[in-house]
């Protein structure tokens, strides 16, 4: 792959966050969440940056990122797509609505749609079993999601 | 209502009746009450309280609280820490997310008599970066405890400091396990360590700690407050109090229910749940999430509690109910729960890491319709050889959803593997979508909402699916007004 180029102002933001937590490895987790929040996702190149600010090895870093599902080494698209598979969801039918929204992308869970504009991921219960199955689209929360409203639900981002 | 009268709000108390965001209103519901009463007491005063009371661990393991805080009082250190568990990565439990949305203050306040009792100045929330609210909330409920001084220096002038601080998750169901938790706040994978030494020895940062889930800690106000004798008489033999469940799935009332142990499964699906479903027949109800087990018609009569949970082959876990009805097939169920520990494991054990995908592939292989009798013979054997042999008890109970459901639906696993069939019709490979040509009249719906155009037909005429294009999404079969689509 390609060496990515990093927005400068935004590596030095990255290096102002480690630097506001002294550094310190025990922290490691709290700055790839900040990282995250900066580029959207995680790289090769923001893991070295990372690893160089508080001092541990890249691939301490790297275990660390593929460790936890909340971390992405692939940019998500302009509207992440996440579908609960909770199990809540799964009963109430989650599974078909995932089968829609990957019918209508043409993409797998994990991948984004060529024009960058969707993603699709799937998710371990957002706590909202009560409106199950749920999907959601960015941060908007959709609620009781059955397979004939996919079509719709995508239409709003279009 | 006889929704209500069933339940005993203890944990939820507040939850729905105070603005969270307003430290006042958990004050004027005698909210840091029971700190001050508590620091009036001895660090022992407190702890036999709570070990009087007779609470146990919600978190799932349902060890006894008050002693999990005298053996961390017992270890002489320097530093110690106090540990909120609020990783709730249990598909289909989200109590802990209310308590932490609806009432922050009362985690705070026995996080802090939880420090006092076992010599802690510091405590620690460990929070799923998946629910922003929460954060949210306890961060302004941390500044205000601050500002009232009832986190801080010398609280309540006595010679008593206590600070809280947050620490996110990223999505690992194994950290909800208090030695992986611990890795993942000191910015490590969250991998489990053998026990002993146990955190109450050495955790976070080597330091005694004491890790305690949400619910749990809810209850330690109102029990200092109401005495342990009151508490005690709520509940059954070895399990006291109240417990805070998940009501999902198939039953008309969802949402979150608090009632005293030894309530029945009967009287929370049937008389606060509301029963099934679209009028359909209750088939099973999962408890305790992906290490738990699926219970039938002949346990709905069994008084809930930690000891008969686990004895009926299931357990309590953080309280997650899933209720199934007979559309559900307890084998795809069972794969559901597979994919979930596979995906979930952490690798560091091989039991657990190979030992799951084993288990999923044979789940798999039976769903397809090309498994044999051998096959359940290797999934009883390999499940329990994963429980004897794994790690932590992710691993150790990874393989009940496959037990339990063979122990108590054999005959829907041997459908599977002798006829070829799935008798809930849910498993795609074994069943197809056929038209009764003397039903159908030819309206044409089901070719229209045909999402891969597998339906063919003249207007008015009988239509035909054609089995090689149809992908088995049974939209046909829910739209037909004519009971003219059955599935074979």
């Amino acid at each position: 792959m390609a060496d990515i180029k990093l927005p400068a102002n935004k590596v030095q933001e990255l290096r102002e966050v480690c630097a506001k937590f002294n550094h310190d490895k025990g922290e490691l987790i709290n700055v790839l969440h900040a990282a995250q929040g900066i580029f959207g996702y995680l790289p090769a190149e923001v893991q070295e940056i990372v690893a160089e600010e508080l001092n541990v090895s890249v691939a301490h870093v790297y275990g660390v990122v593929t460790f936890y599902s909340f971390f992405t080494m692939l940019p998500k698209g302009k509207h992440p797509i996440s579908i609960c598979m909770g199990t809540a969801c799964y009963v109430r039918g989650a599974e078909k609505v995932l089968d829609e929204f990957k019918r209508h992308l043409n993409i797998k869970v994990g991948e984004t749609t060529p024009d960058g504009d969707f993603s699709i991921s799937c998710l371990r219960c957002v706590g909202a079993c009560g409106l199950a199955p749920v999907v959601t689209v960015g941060e908007k929360v959709y609620g009781r999601v059955a397979p004939e409203d996919v079509k719709g639900i995508l239409a709003e981002y279009r | 209502m006889a929704k209500d009268k069933k339940q005993i709000r203890i944990a939820l108390r507040n939850c729905g009746f105070i603005n969270p965001e307003n430290i006042d209103e958990y004050i004027a519901r005698d909210g840091y009450q029971a700190l001050g009463k508590a620091l009036e007491m001895t660090p022992e005063e407190v702890i036999d309280e709570i070990k009087k009371s007779g609470l146990r661990g919600r978190g799932g393991g349902g060890f006894p609280t008050g002693l999990k805080w005298e053996l961390t009082r017992k270890v002489e250190a320097e530093q110690k820490y106090v540990v909120c568990n609020a990783d709730e990565g249990d598909p289909g439990a989200f109590m802990d997310r209310s308590i932490l949305e609806g009432d922050p203050h009362t985690v705070l306040e026995a996080m802090a008599i939880n420090g006092y009792c076992t010599g802690a100045s510091k405590g620690l929330i460990y929070i799923r970066a998946e629910y922003p609210l929460a954060i949210e909330r306890l961060k302004i409920a941390i500044g205000q405890a601050r500002e009232y001084g009832l986190l801080g220096d010398k609280i309540f002038g006595k010679d008593f400091s206590f600070d809280i601080e947050l620490r996110y998750g990223a999505g690992a169901f194994v950290c909800g396990e208090e030695t992986a938790l611990i890795h993942s706040m000191e910015g490590l994978r969250g991998e489990p360590t053998v026990k002993p030494p146990f955190p109450s020895e050495s955790g976070y940062k080597g330091a005694p700690t004491n890790v305690n889930n949400v619910e749990t800690y809810a209850n330690i106000p109102v029990i200092l407050l109401k005495g342990s004798g009151w508490f005690a008489s709520i509940g059954t033999e070895k399990s006291k109090g109240t417990k805070v469940f998940a009501l999902a799935g198939k039953v008309n009332n969802v949402g979150l229910i608090e009632v005293p142990m030894g309530t029945t499964l009967r009287e929370v699906i049937f008389d606060i749940g509301g029963g099934i479903k679209s009028g359909k027949k209750f088939k099973a109800v999962q408890t305790g999430g992906p290490s738990g087990g699926c219970l039938t018609e002949k346990h709905l009569d069994i008084p809930i509690d930690y000891d008969n949970l686990i004895a009926s082959g299931s357990m309590m876990g953080s309280g997650g109910m899933i209720v199934m009805d007979e559309d559900d097939c307890m084998v795809s169920v069972a794969k559901f729960y597979l994919d979930f520990t596979v995906e979930e494991s952490c690798g560091k054990c091989a039991p657990c890491r190979l030992g799951n995908k084993r288990l999923y592939e044979i789940l798999d292989t039976i769903t397809q319709g090309k498994g044999t009798e051998d096959d359940l013979f290797k999934l009883r054997n390999l499940g329990n050889v994963i429980k004897d042999t794994s790690l932590c008890g992710l691993g150790q109970t990874s393989p009940n959803p496959v037990l339990s459901t063979m122990e108590n639906f054999y005959d829907e696993y041997l459908a599977h593997v002798k006829d070829h069939k799935c008798p809930a019709g849910q498993c795609k490979a074994l069943m197809s979508y056929i038209i009764n040509p003397d039903a159908c009249v030819g309206c044409t719906l089901c070719a229209r909402v045909c999402p891969v155009d597998a339906i063919s037909g003249e207007k008015k005429m009988p239509h035909v699916i054609d089995q090689s294009i149809c992908i088995k999404c049974g939209a046909c079969f829910e739209k037909c007004k004519f009971g003219a689509i059955f599935i074979e």
